[in-house]
């Protein structure tokens, strides 16, 4: 139906398309497409941040795995997806079953439980730091209830689980977005038909809406691993550039910026661990991916 | 009894008050203790969101006398003062540094609108050799995580001598390739008909593209805008990277300076996070119906 009246404006102006491209490739091309070739050929090379290098084979895959840093990096990025991925999975879930319902004021919870998203990670790390801290508001609460203070960001595994947390805290209200519009498309007839067949409110959950949304979930499972996977600033802010206590703490890419960067910056040897950063990711993708076809079939 | 009841009350319902419906998702009545429950769960899921910024100004209000470390905690500050906000200016350039983050945000809305919108409308509106490798180099850079480009990316900026600069922070993410493929299905959604009438009264590509095209994918291009303004604001790993010169800062990398400096003036550092986060905070109360598109229209259908 379109195509004549496209062809003549090709006629017309001949450039001009390229000329609607253009800002957009070039861009994408030079910051995204040339670097992420350039780490893979890096990764290859024992480049410094001033010096050019040269072609050294495998031998910064080589040194990967003898580095014990490189192993507590891909440990703690590793965790993070355990600890943090399920909790993402089921709370935004909850959360959007809450908010779903067309209640008064439901519009100012729906906002305010957003409000953490839309925060920067650097004010939400400050923040959290702030609340944790061995005097902070939650020490505070704990000894008031009798508990006792607990040093939530000098133990190692403590400020792991930490940082956990506030990761989850602040992706709850972005996923319960993405659950909410997949709920409204759960056609209501199925939990009319399960609550006349008699049954309640946790097996209509459990038989109607999570078979319902499933395939959401294997979507939020997805990004959320492949973002857990690559933290940085939650980490950062919370355990200090050097990763915590002897640098137990750091995660993959905190190595990669750590390695990569200032005068003395090891860019062969930081891309190496990109290229790890991107494999594991992908794994991750095909891996959640594949789980949900076999589920499916 | 049930006759003479029913039969004067259903001319009588138009004319009461309505009360105000509260009905589940299947359009039945919520009973009061769940309704109940509800809004405690909901106070709870509140206190635990929105409560600890609320903790944050709380503590950036608390003057120097007042101690921020009691147990119980004092909620409220005894005094109020807005000496804290004074101070971080003394300590660090907060205004600058802020100045900083609203050029980098604005110039990423501007960049972001302009570029996706011309790329997204070649990608789904204009015919030529090579479109499908266009579309297809959006696609890949999409899917390519920044977090394990950042070093090649540092050196490509340094190679183009546009390290520690402003310009620096924001080119890698002025055009986001998901942007331009965001603005290629609104354009792709758009019928051909509305553009052949312009077409037919002898308008040119430019033209059919401000005039017809752009105003009515808007909805799409104000996401755009709201994302790239919050994503420039919000970015840390980046700047961190790409700037060395602490005159140079922008905010979320001048508070991580305020905090390491000044780590024992929680005062301070509650201040700084407060100036950062509230402009944001402010225009996403402003534009939250943008936020939740898509989710009313689809409750509406359901």
């Amino acid at each position: 139906m379109a195509s004549p009246t496209v062809s003549r404006v090709r006629r017309q102006l001949p450039s001009s398309p390229w000329l609607f491209a253009a800002p957009g490739l070039l861009i994408t091309g030079a910051f995204i497409l040339y670097p992420f070739v350039s780490t893979l050929v890096n990764a290859f090379t024992d480049r410094r941040t001033l010096i050019p290098g040269e072609f050294v084979g495998l031998a910064n895959f080589r040194e990967l795995l003898h580095d014990d840093m490189f192993w507590i990096g891909l440990r703690n990025s590793t965790l993070y997806v355990l600890g943090v991925v399920p909790a993402l999975v089921v709370l935004p879930l909850l959360l959007a079953l809450l908010v779903q319902k067309n209640i008064p004021g439901i519009t100012f919870f729906r906002s305010a439980f957003y409000t953490p998203v839309v925060a920067s990670i650097v004010v939400v790390g400050l923040i959290w730091v702030w609340l944790l801290d061995e005097r902070g508001l939650v020490n505070s609460l704990l000894e008031a209830i009798g508990v006792g203070r607990v040093g939530f960001l000098s133990d190692q595994w403590l400020l792991l689980l930490s940082a956990m947390a506030v990761t989850v805290w602040k992706g709850l209200g972005y996923y319960m977005i993405i659950y909410l519009a997949a709920l409204a498309n759960v056609p209501r007839e199925l939990h009319e038909a399960a609550a006349v067949d008699g049954a309640g409110a946790v097996r209509r959950f459990l038989t109607v809406t999570v078979p319902a949304v499933r395939s959401t979930m294997v979507l939020v499972g997805a990004l959320s691993s492949v973002a857990a996977f690559k933290v940085f600033s939650e980490v950062y802010l919370m355990a200090g550039p050097s990763g915590g206590p002897a640098g137990e703490d750091t995660t993959l890419v905190m190595l990669v910026q750590r390695t990569g960067t200032g005068l003395t910056g090891r860019v062969g040897y930081a891309s190496a661990i990109s290229v790890v950063v991107f494999v594991v990711t992908v794994a991750l993708m095909l891996l959640v991916l594949r789980a949900d076809r076999k589920d499916a079939s | 009894m049930t006759v003479v009841d029913k039969a004067p009350s259903a001319p009588a319902r138009p004319a009461a008050p309505r009360e105000p419906r509260i009905t589940d998702e299947h359009g039945r009545r919520v009973r009061v203790w769940e309704l109940a429950l509800r809004y405690l769960l909901l106070l709870g899921v509140l206190a635990l969101t929105v409560g600890p910024f609320l903790w944050q100004l709380s503590t950036s209000l608390k003057g120097p006398t007042e101690d921020i470390f009691s147990s119980p905690p004092r909620f409220l500050p005894a005094d109020p003062t807005v000496h804290n906000y004074e101070r971080v200016a003394d300590t660090i350039p907060v205004w600058d540094y802020a100045l900083n983050s609203l050029k980098v945000a604005a110039a990423n809305v501007v960049t972001n609108c302009v570029g996706a919108a011309l790329a997204g409308y070649a990608l789904a509106r204009l015919r030529y050799r090579g479109r499908t490798a266009a579309t297809l180099a959006f696609i890949l850079a999409m899917l390519v995580p920044v977090e394990g480009i950042i070093i090649a990316q540092f050196t490509t900026m340094r190679d183009l001598g546009l390290n520690n600069t402003l310009i620096g922070v924001v080119l890698p993410g002025c055009v986001s390739a998901l942007n331009v493929l965001l603005m290629r299905n609104a354009f792709l959604n758009l019928p051909y008909e509305i553009e052949e009438a312009a077409f037919v009264d002898g308008a040119n590509v430019w033209q059919r593209f401000l005039r017809v095209a752009v105003p009515s994918v808007k909805g799409t291009l104000a996401v755009v805008a709201i994302f790239a303004f919050m994503g420039a604001w919000d970015d840390f790993l980046w700047p961190l990277i790409v700037l060395s010169d602490p005159s140079k800062f922008t905010l979320t990398i001048g508070l991580n300076y305020l905090h390491g400096t000044f780590a024992n003036d929680e005062r301070l550092v509650a201040a700084g996070t407060i100036i950062a986060v509230a402009p944001l905070i402010a225009l996403f109360a402003c534009l939250q119906r943008y936020f939740f598109r898509g989710v009313g229209e689809g409750a509406v259908k359901g």
